[in-house]
């Protein structure tokens, strides 16, 4: 933990969906977790294992088949009670900006990168009139690394990284508190990879404007920004959080503080990022089993396939494929420390106690 | 062997992907084809699996230079390849059960009375359970999907399989999972492999020897087909 304020604070976050002939998918329960300012949460785990349906939840996008329990805080604002005029208004954009799993897909087709900003500048921002939305666009641009003469073209044109940056710069009009990356290299390359998300963590590393509609009706507003930015985290800033999501473990590796691991609807393992790719290594069973599947460690998969979450069985739902299971894997364990395992490997600091 | 000779594909005439590439996989052998993506290399899979004619050049298959493509190729030649790319959603019928998605070779070259068989013994090899066997595309994940696809590849036992970014979109456990199908198919049959990817780690750990797209591309003597020193266990014998 950074010891900061959280930006985002998980509560117990549950999603069903109800299926027909009244079955219930229990995509996520019970998540727990916080995401501060400044620091970056990867969310890892295989595709079905929930982290997507986790994402649209804060995002306020579950379909009409959801029930949701639990909490989702950002700030005062339960994003979980929200309404969807509050998401729209309020959240999406503004407090909570989206860097999308495909750009191509979130950008639109058949107009330019320039006029998706200055849209986006003016529907979130107070900036009004052509030359200052064109100013504040290419302002936009610069941030997210986006170059100025592509702006003008459309995202056909644009190779697969600029793609990703101009998705980026959209994500960043608003000056969000959090950045939710939702697979964000997904089919990228490896370099083109590194390079996303060195730019997501840029972004969590530089505190951003406090609200800037509000520092707008203020005269000098744009001196005491450009004054804050070399002030750092002053009473005008707020760090950024990014809760990154994603199955790419190098990705995580390379920008995360904290990696939480999900399995079957559940965060099995929350911890430091340092301890979990590095020693000690991870705690928990699966998340052993997801690092030695990596092909620069032993390349081996865990057995097995994971369980349906329409279908999920008593106990704990890795016990199929868990070498260290027993009798009292009947029992769902709960999340204590680190891991939520009966038999966790050795953390170097409790082995002692837990022997 | 799988030999490109001097192989120039696109899709439009006088503007083609790449040019003069030639690449040789001996039987046995797994060669992985390392190059970022839209660089054309899926279209030299696609060319070396028989589905796209090149513009220039020849590809050899076993001693014996292809004329025909895609449905057009003798049925023995086409058999002889097991193909799985990306995106196993948009190369599954997604109106097909599994069983039916891993059967389907077998259907188009009148080989039904293998299909039980062979669908549940694949089904076990790829890790897939039975009661995924009578489920649709949209029913499964991507990566129980692309176990299935990976199934439908080895259903007519072929000598060549080529392996177009098959893991891109899945998490560690399923890509070591399903290159260990692979890896296991290829030591039992002796088959050889194309496997075409952005990820140097994996296509290391994978193949006997990895080829970079700028390497083949590049205007060269002889030597450029080659992998790094030391890696290279293709001793050509043309
Ligand atoms: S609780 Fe038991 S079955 Fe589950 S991961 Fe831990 S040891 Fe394995």
């Amino acid at each position: 933990m950074t010891g900061r304020t959280p930006v985002l604070s998980v509560r117990g976050l549950s999603v069903r969906f109800l299926m027909p002939g009244g079955r219930g998918v229990a995509a996520v329960t019970d998540a727990h977790f916080d995401v501060a300012g400044g620091e970056c949460l990867a969310l890892i785990g295989e595709s079905g294992c929930g982290k997507s349906v986790l994402a649209s939840a804060l995002l306020g996008l579950l379909p009409g088949n959801a029930q949701t329990a639990g909490a989702a805080l950002l700030g005062d604002l339960d994003l979980l009670a929200a309404d969807e005029r509050t998401l729209a208004r309020t959240v999406r954009g503004r407090l909570v900006g989206l860097v999308p799993q495909s750009p191509a897909a979130h950008l639109t087709p058949v107009r330019t990168i320039r006029s998706q900003l200055e849209e986006t500048v003016a529907e979130l921002t107070g900036v009004r009139g052509r030359t200052a939305l064109r100013a504040a666009a290419e302002k936009a641009a610069a941030r997210a690394a986006f170059p100025a003469d592509h702006l003008d073209r459309h995202p056909h044109e644009l190779s697969g990284g600029l793609a990703q940056r101009a998705a980026t710069a959209l994500a960043l009009v608003g000056d969000a508190p959090l950045l939710l990356a939702d697979e964000p290299t997904t089919g990228l390359d490896r370099d083109l990879v590194d390079r996303t998300v060195d730019e997501l963590r840029r972004h969590v590393d530089t505190a951003h404007d406090v609200d800037k509609a509000d520092s707008a009706d203020k005269a000098d507003s744009a001196d005491d920004a450009d004054n804050a930015e070399n002030a750092g985290n002053t009473a005008g800033r707020r760090d950024r959080a990014l809760l990154m999501i994603t199955h790419d473990l190098a990705a995580a590796e390379r920008v995360a503080d904290r990696i939480a691991v999900m399995y079957a609807g559940r965060i099995v393992e929350l911890t430091r990022a340092a301890d979990f790719f590095g020693a000690p290594g991870p705690r928990h069973p699966y998340s052993r089993g997801l690092l030695d599947a990596l092909p620069d460690r032993a390349f081996t998969p865990i057995p097995g396939l994971p369980p349906e979450l329409g279908a999920l069985p008593g106990g704990c739902a890795f016990a199929a494929r868990c070498d260290r299971a027993s009798d009292a894997c009947a029992v769902q364990p709960p999340l204590t420390g680190t891991a939520a395992c009966h038999h966790p490997h050795a953390a170097l600091t409790e082995a002692a106690d837990r022997a | 062997m799988l030999e490109l000779r001097t192989v120039t594909a696109g899709y439009t005439r006088g503007a083609p992907v790449f040019r003069d590439v030639t690449l040789t996989v001996a039987p046995g052998e797994a060669v992985g084809l390392l190059g970022p993506s839209g660089c054309g290399k899926s279209t030299l899979a696609r060319v070396a699996a028989l589905l796209h004619r090149p513009d220039a050049g020849t590809l050899v298959v076993d001693g014996t230079p292809v004329r025909q493509w895609r449905h057009r190729a003798p049925r023995e030649r086409r058999t002889a390849f097991g193909v799985v790319f990306q995106q196993a959603r948009l190369s599954a019928d997604p109106r097909l059960t599994l069983a039916d998605l891993i059967a389907e070779p077998l259907r188009a070259t009148g080989r039904r009375a293998d299909a039980a068989v062979r669908v549940a013994e694949l089904a076990a090899t790829a890790g897939l359970t039975t009661d995924l066997l009578t489920r649709r595309p949209h029913e499964v994940s991507d990566g129980q999907l692309q176990r299935a696809c990976v199934a439908r590849a080895l259903v007519l036992r072929p000598r060549w399989l080529v392996c177009d970014e098959m893991t891109a979109m899945l998490d560690a456990s399923t890509t070591a999972a399903l290159v260990r199908v692979v890896e296991d198919y290829r030591t039992a049959t002796g088959a050889g492999l194309l496997a075409v990817g952005h990820d140097r780690v994996l296509l290391d750990r994978w193949c006997d020897r990895t080829v970079e797209w700028d390497a083949l591309t590049r205007p060269r003597p002889e030597a450029a087909t080659s992998g790094p020193p030391g890696t290279n266990k293709d001793r050509r014998d043309n």
